[in-house]
């Protein structure tokens, strides 16, 4: 098991001096990612709120080898970075026993919605890399507009709440689906507020030979509105309230990595969060009851399929 | 050893990749460039080539492969056409920002709508201000030549910008020729090591490649990037004079036909300049005093040596394979013409789009131009300043 | 600072000075609200540490030992996951210093 005291005593990839806001939840899943690996790593991070805060030339929070090309292909970026390693290696311009880490990363947007596609044949490629996607459920980096990660009846620019809408009308992508059904070793689900489930998994993710997903759930207290202090412990109720599951899919192999002895209602989500605030009027009762079932539907189908 | 062989367009760049052998190879079939990724693939599979060839989901990801790998230092190529080429716009004007040298065979298409796979120039010239350099091939033997060079006008260390090599759909990338392949360990002689510049996979060094610029950067990072370009004219003529020592044929930035006595002059590029050539012939047999301008390099786009040979013509006539809609003319027309602008004296300039969506243009289409152009010369007026040729009125 | 002429930039927009975004001193937005550290109180659990998104808590010899107020915004993160009895951080109210030439 690692402890936090042994993590901290590493050298940090990602530094001080970032424009990431109050509160945000980027850098906490970074702090521990990047330090699940202890090889040389190269990232290619698509365009976003963790690029711009990261890289306002000329400073620089990467202490750590990292490319930037566009939004939608932080996947293929890192996948031609990965096609030349293994080109190099077998010249024998690269020595045969170095070993180098890939890791592709790109917000919801970049992600679920216009990154997908690289993604999705990065992975059916094969490409020895890993993917991370911080999901903070929207595209918070340009104020806020929805995304397929945004969840129903959240308000998000795209998807205001108004006298004759709830928000977002539609159920979230299952995202972490869809890259297990890509038959690649390892997909997986975290949350910062596990911070030791999110290392293993993590570890996991670049020890295996070929391509690895995860899926982290992040905080943005700027677009989910709550106080940003409290961002932990609304994490906690996201993975108590089954909102956020943590599971692993490794080698097709279904895993759910906690189970909440209790499980949360949604509201105990839902109530501290500005986005939803409209919810709670008489009209939209129907969108708490739809997301509740949702939730239940979904937790439900992943223990089914962890049983198989 | 030199050998001649009989290929159509695909095999020779094809061909060209087998012999140059670079690092990665990305790139995503499309109408006609097709035969060049699948010849890839199969030199690959057969043990030809030691590169690694991804065959990625689309052509948006194959220029994002090139990008990876070509700043992870290494050779780099990918071929497209048209709608693929569209679909890598976005990643057309980073690869040149980052200053890879990725190289590009384009097997000229049309642009959709209406869907059309046939030969023009709508797609590289829609990408003439993406930064990339661009050179164009009449036949089989020049994409072979164009090709061969364009790895090291790119990757020249002052120069250090994405090259495409243009050849026309169908009928050049189609169309069997008997070509001079030159020996393969010359080729690669010639080529050179690659000789990367900040490669991510030198983890010795830790540095951020493509950060975002605010107002008090990006000015100055474009104008570092267009350094590049402009580097490359001296370096595009080093190395067409080279390979004319090397394999007997020299390139420069056009090739002027029966231009020394001439008085009118027809401008075209690429495959239609091989049959304009014929009609000149004929034309000259008749004693008419024409010639051919044959641009190759567009990009970096040579005005003063294009000016300094056309200055003395008394009407020229620039054709071009693309249409510029809503534009004072189309691409090479407005270049050529402006070029010389500042010249006391100087042709009357006009204007033909040819060709679009594969149409043919022959001989006596030429021959319609060069009587248009004797008109302009003998009367100094021109009636019509665009125009279109073989096209139903 | 001197900004460099487009001559003096590496080609292809290149950063070759890794992590200089120290020098940005993210401390200078704090909220208005700022952690103080009780070193008597700490259980070395490194919570706050984990849980601070600027990079904001002092660490020496393995021991946290306090706050580094050049990167700390005051989100109020590593006080409320504190997790020893008594809190070994907490938050006080800070008088908001306007950048020179301003006034509180």
């Amino acid at each position: 098991m690692a402890k936090l005291k042994d993590l901290a005593k590493m050298e940090d990839r990602l530094v001080a001096g970032h424009g990431m806001c109050l509160g945000c939840g980027i850098p906490l899943i970074f702090k521990v990612v990047l330090r699940a690996t202890e090889d040389p790593l190269i990232i290619a991070n698509a365009t976003g709120c963790l690029e711009v805060c990261t890289t306002i030339f000329p400073r620089t929070a990467w202490n750590v080898t990292w490319i930037h090309s566009a939004f939608e292909n932080a996947a293929s970026t890192i996948a031609g970075v990965e096609a030349m390693y293994k080109a190099l290696k077998r010249k024998g311009k690269i020595p045969k026993d170095k070993t180098i880490k890939f890791l592709g990363t790109a917000g919801d947007g970049g992600t679920y919605d216009i990154g997908l596609q690289a993604l999705s044949g990065t992975m059916e490629r094969g490409h020895d890399i890993v993917y991370l996607c911080y999901d903070n459920n929207a595209y918070a980096n340009t104020g806020g507009q929805r995304s397929s990660a945004t969840p129903l009846g959240a308000s998000a620019s795209t998807s205001p709440a108004g006298t004759q809408s709830p928000g977002k009308l539609q159920w979230r992508k299952d995202l972490t689906k869809i890259l297990a059904a890509h038959n690649v070793p390892y997909v997986a689900q975290a949350c910062p507020s596990r911070w030791q489930d999110l290392y293993n998994k993590a570890k996991k993710a670049f020890e295996i030979e070929g391509p690895a997903f995860l899926n982290v759930l992040c905080l943005c207290p700027t677009e989910w509105k709550y106080e940003e202090s409290k961002g932990i412990e609304l994490a906690k109720i996201a993975v108590d309230s089954c909102v956020w599951p943590l599971y692993e899919v490794e080698n097709g192999k279904y895993k759910v990595n906690y189970k909440p002895k209790e499980k949360k209602p949604i509201l105990e989500w839902i109530k501290p969060q500005g986005r939803f605030r409209h919810l709670f009027k008489e009209e939209n009762a129907w969108v708490l009851e739809e997301f509740q079932k949702k939730v239940d539907e979904e937790w439900e189908e992943l223990n089914r399929l962890a049983s198989l | 050893m030199s050998t001649l062989k009989t290929l159509n367009g695909n095999q020779t760049i094809a061909e060209a990749v087998r012999q140059i052998d670079p690092d990665v190879l990305a790139a995503y079939p499309i109408t006609p460039s097709t035969a060049i990724v699948e010849t890839i693939a199969k030199f690959k599979a057969d043990g030809l080539i030691t590169g690694e060839f991804v065959c990625p989901e689309s052509e948006h990801s194959a220029m994002s492969v090139c990008i990876g790998s070509a700043s992870a230092g290494g050779r780099v190529m990918t071929a497209t056409a048209s709608q693929g080429l569209a679909l890598m716009w976005e990643m057309l004007y980073i690869a040149a920002g980052l200053r890879l040298p990725i190289i590009a065979a384009i097997v000229n298409r049309s642009l959709s709508a209406p869907i059309n796979i046939h030969g023009d120039h709508s797609d590289t010239m829609g990408a003439r201000d993406a930064g990339w350099i661009q050179i164009y091939s009449e036949n089989c033997q020049e994409a072979y030549d164009n090709f061969i060079q364009a790895f090291r006008i790119a990757e020249h260390l002052d120069v250090r910008t994405p090259t495409l090599v243009g050849l026309d759909g169908f009928i050049i990338s189609h169309s069997m020729e008997v070509i001079q392949v030159e020996d393969d360990q010359i080729v690669k002689e010639f080529v050179g090591e690659y000789q990367p510049v900040y490669p991510l996979l030198d983890t010795s060094r830790k540095f951020t490649v493509g950060p975002i610029d605010f107002t008090d950067y990006y000015f100055e990072h474009k104008r570092n990037q267009i350094e590049g370009i402009e580097n490359a004219p001296p370096v595009i003529e080093q190395v067409g004079k080279e390979f004319g020592e090397k394999f007997g044929r020299a390139y420069g930035f056009f090739e002027e036909y029966r231009m020394d006595d001439a008085e009118t002059c027809i401008v075209v590029m690429s495959s239609a300049a091989g049959t304009c050539k014929d009609a000149i012939d004929e034309l000259r047999e008749e004693g008419k005093r024409i010639g051919l301008l044959k641009p190759r390099v567009f990009r970096p786009f040579p005005d003063k040596k294009i000016a300094e040979a056309l200055k003395n013509m008394n009407a020229v006539a620039v054709l071009d394979r693309c249409s510029s809609p809503g534009a004072f003319g189309a691409p090479l027309f407005t270049e050529i013409r402006n070029a010389l602008y500042d010249y006391d004296q100087r042709p009357k300039v006009v204007n033909y789009v040819y060709g679009l969506g594969g149409r043919d243009i022959r001989v006596e289409h030429f021959k319609e131009v060069a009587e248009e152009l004797d008109k302009i010369a003998g009367t100094g007026k021109v009636e019509k300043i665009y125009s279109y040729v073989n096209l139903r009125e | 600072m001197k900004k460099e002429t487009w001559k003096e930039l590496t080609i292809g927009t290149i950063n070759l000075d890794a992590g200089n975004s120290v020098k940005n001193l993210t401390g200078t937005w704090r909220s208005g609200h700022k952690p103080e550290f009780i070193a008597d109180n700490c259980i070395q659990c490194f919570f706050c540490w984990l849980y601070c998104p600027h990079f904001a808590i002092l660490v020496e010899d393995e021991e946290v030992i306090g706050i580094n107020y050049d990167y700390c915004t005051g989100c109020g993160m590593c006080a409320e996951e504190c997790p020893s009895k008594e809190k070994s951080i907490v938050m006080v109210k800070e008088e908001i210093k306007l950048a020179e030439g301003g006034t509180t």
